[in-house]
């Protein structure tokens, strides 16, 4: 009851000048997300729909993106802020390397795997490799691409909690001040904006999934919907091993 | 028209799929590549679009060698339909079929109301316009095929075994309406396909291949059936081709004998077959004359289904047999290009004319 009263005070939400509330957290800890996002797209999409679409290089870029995956990301961030120091870089390119691999591996499982007669059918009619990318393989691709991307989103929301350990905001403070004044509802509230703004975020993009993807793929879109459970869960999983 | 000069396709692994090929598919006809499976049709079929590259030989389309320019711009002037129809699952039926005239850069709008005129030729409702290709049948996606291919208006067109994937009733429909849409449209076609009834049925010309891509033979159908060169294309062409064969030799030169008519409501005659007629002389069935018990007048439940009907001028030696073959009283029942009842015909006069007939047929 008492972390219910923390997260529905509207002092908590405002906080004063010296101590940030929910309000400004929320906006930073989206923020980041959306800047890793943004970064992670601009060398994801390219990279997986180039290797997609030609064939070549495919097995590398999963094992590097696989290895990468397994990096701890709090150890990374350690080993970023010895490099780099405090400010912003050191967890953004932690978090960026955090969600490179889902949308890398979506986009270039998406093209990779259009029905080889469509792009036949495609090539057949005259089209030249870019038409073929853009008309025929990424239209195609486009629900494993925001399959990519919402279990990206879902990984980073939950881990952009660590840029509070090197001084910086977002929804991580709550947890980090919660637990080092022994401040529970404070903690447990912070963890439960945390997951709610990931739950958000995923609801809205499967919002926009059925706004872009052809009604004609719908129901391969709907495939995807057991591998996005799993994702969530896996999620929420890492979530609490690096918070703890 | 396509020209094959000694074209031959080795893959990289060594398989030799197509082997010193010479043929020319003419133009404005329907040419048949027909074999059993792995004889090299497709891949024929593929190098005419440069979807395969020769590795030696020549092989021009209207006279330009399909190596010369590039790949896409040859391909947009070749209407290809695949097995399957291979449809872009993500667009409309309508967007689909406007693939290539947007592509060649005249405009969604433009490619649109094209794509919806040739919806109607070839037979869909445009109420499926807006539908995706997962909402349609096999055969309603076949023919979507056949649009696309069509919609930039090709003089040439690849067909690789585009109805196979449906069941014969509906495959019988679509080629009817091939060759429909053929004696308006003139194009150059070459069609792929498995099945020596569909080859010799749509082909002006029909090429056999045999195993190793060498052509077996390159003939008119009713010479395939008549004089097969070798034991391998006589066991292809299959059984009864004899039979079959009729079906290409005119029977103008039969003589329409007598036939005996009754009407409705007439009353039933002495004895003999006789062919019973509607007010407009339309053939309804065969009444077995005699004496019968109840009523003496012909009404619908004494009619015996008729067999085929043999029209006048227009039918083929087959159609004849088999008219006659097939009524109840041994004589077919001959009808003029109204339907109107104009004679009958017997199995011994098509036997009697058959002589003739190969006498007077030039692929003979
Ligand atoms: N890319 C390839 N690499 C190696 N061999 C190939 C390749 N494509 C086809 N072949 C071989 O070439 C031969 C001819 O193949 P093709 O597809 O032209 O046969 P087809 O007559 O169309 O057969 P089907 O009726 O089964 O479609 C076959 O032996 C096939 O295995
Ligand atoms: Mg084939």
């Amino acid at each position: 009851m008492t972390y219910l009263g923390w997260l529905f005070s509207s002092e908590n939400w405002a906080g004063s000048a010296e101590n940030p509330g929910i309000a400004q957290r929320l906006v930073e800890h989206l923020g980041y997300t959306a800047l890793t996002l943004l970064i992670a797209l601009v060398i994801a999409l390219p990279l997986g729909a180039w290797i997609g679409h030609t064939g070549r290089g495919g097995l590398m870029v999963v094992g590097i993106a696989n290895a990468l995956r397994a990096l701890p990301t709090l150890g990374l961030l350690v080993l970023l802020f010895l490099a780099v120091g405090l400010g912003l870089l050191g967890p953004l390119i932690a978090l960026v390397i955090l969600a490179v691999p889902p949308l890398l591996a979506g986009t270039y499982s998406g093209v990779a795997n259009v029905d080889p007669s469509i792009v036949d059918a495609a090539k057949g009619m005259g089209m030249r490799g870019p038409e073929v990318l853009f008309k025929v393989e990424l239209p195609n691709a486009l629900p494993l691409i925001i399959g990519g991307v919402r279990s990206a989103l879902l990984q980073v929301i939950s881990t952009a909690t660590i840029a509070a350990y090197v001084g910086l905001g977002g929804l991580g403070r709550f947890i980090l001040d919660g637990l080092s004044q022994r401040d529970f509802p404070q903690m447990i509230g912070g963890s439960i904006l945390v997951a709610l703004l990931a739950i958000v975020a995923d609801l809205l993009l499967g919002g926009l999934q059925r706004l872009l993807v052809s009604p004609g793929l719908q129901q391969r879109g709907a495939q995807a919907g057991p591998g996005r459970l799993r994702l969530i869960r896996g999620g929420a999983g890492t979530d609490r091993a690096r918070a703890a | 028209m396509i020209e094959f000069r000694g074209v031959t396709k080795r893959f990289p692994d060594g398989t030799v799929a197509v082997h010193e090929l010479d043929l020319v598919a003419e133009q404005g006809r329907i040419t048949v590549f027909v074999g059993p499976s792995g004889c090299g049709k497709t891949t024929s079929v593929r190098m005419i679009n440069r979807m395969i590259e020769p590795t030696s030989g020549e092989l021009r389309v209207d006279g330009r060698d399909v190596l010369a320019g590039d790949p896409a711009d040859l391909r947009r002037g070749i209407g290809y339909v695949i097995q399957q129809a291979g449809l872009f699952p993500h667009r409309t039926i309508v967007d689909n079929i406007a693939t290539v005239p947007v592509l060649l850069g005249r405009g969604r709008r433009e490619g649109r109301s094209r794509a919806m005129e040739l919806m109607e030729t070839v037979g869909l409702d445009p109420s499926m316009a807006r539908r995706y290709p997962n909402q349609l049948s096999g055969g309603q996606q076949q023919r979507v095929g056949v649009a696309r291919a069509l919609a930039a208006d090709p003089p040439v067109l690849l067909m690789d075994e585009p109805f196979s994937a449906v069941d014969p009733v509906v495959r019988e429909n679509l080629q009817d309406e091939l060759l429909r849409l053929q004696s308006e449209l003139g194009k150059t076609i070459v069609f792929v396909t498995h099945d020596i009834d569909e080859a010799i049925k749509l082909g002006d010309k029909v090429a056999v291949f045999r195993v190793g891509g060498t052509l077996a033979q390159y003939d008119e159908p009713g010479v395939l059936l008549s004089r097969p060169v070798d034991e391998f294309v006589d066991t292809f062409v299959g059984r009864d081709r004899g039979y079959r064969g009729l079906g290409f030799l005119s029977s103008d030169t039969i003589p329409i004998g007598e036939l005996p008519t009754v009407g409705l409501g007439d009353p039933v005659p002495e004895q003999g077959w006789h062919a019973v007629l509607d007010g407009e002389r339309r053939p309804l069935g065969w009444i077995d004359g005699g004496h019968r018990p109840g009523g003496a007048t012909v009404s619908e439940g004494d009619v015996v289904p008729g067999g085929s009907l043999y029209p006048v001028g227009s039918g083929s030696l087959r159609g004849a047999l088999d008219a006659a073959l097939s009524s109840p009283s041994g004589r077919g029942v001959a009808v003029d290009a109204d339907g109107r009842v104009a004679g009958s015909i017997s199995a011994d006069d098509v036997l009697t004319a058959l002589p003739d007939a190969r006498r007077h047929d030039p692929a003979a």
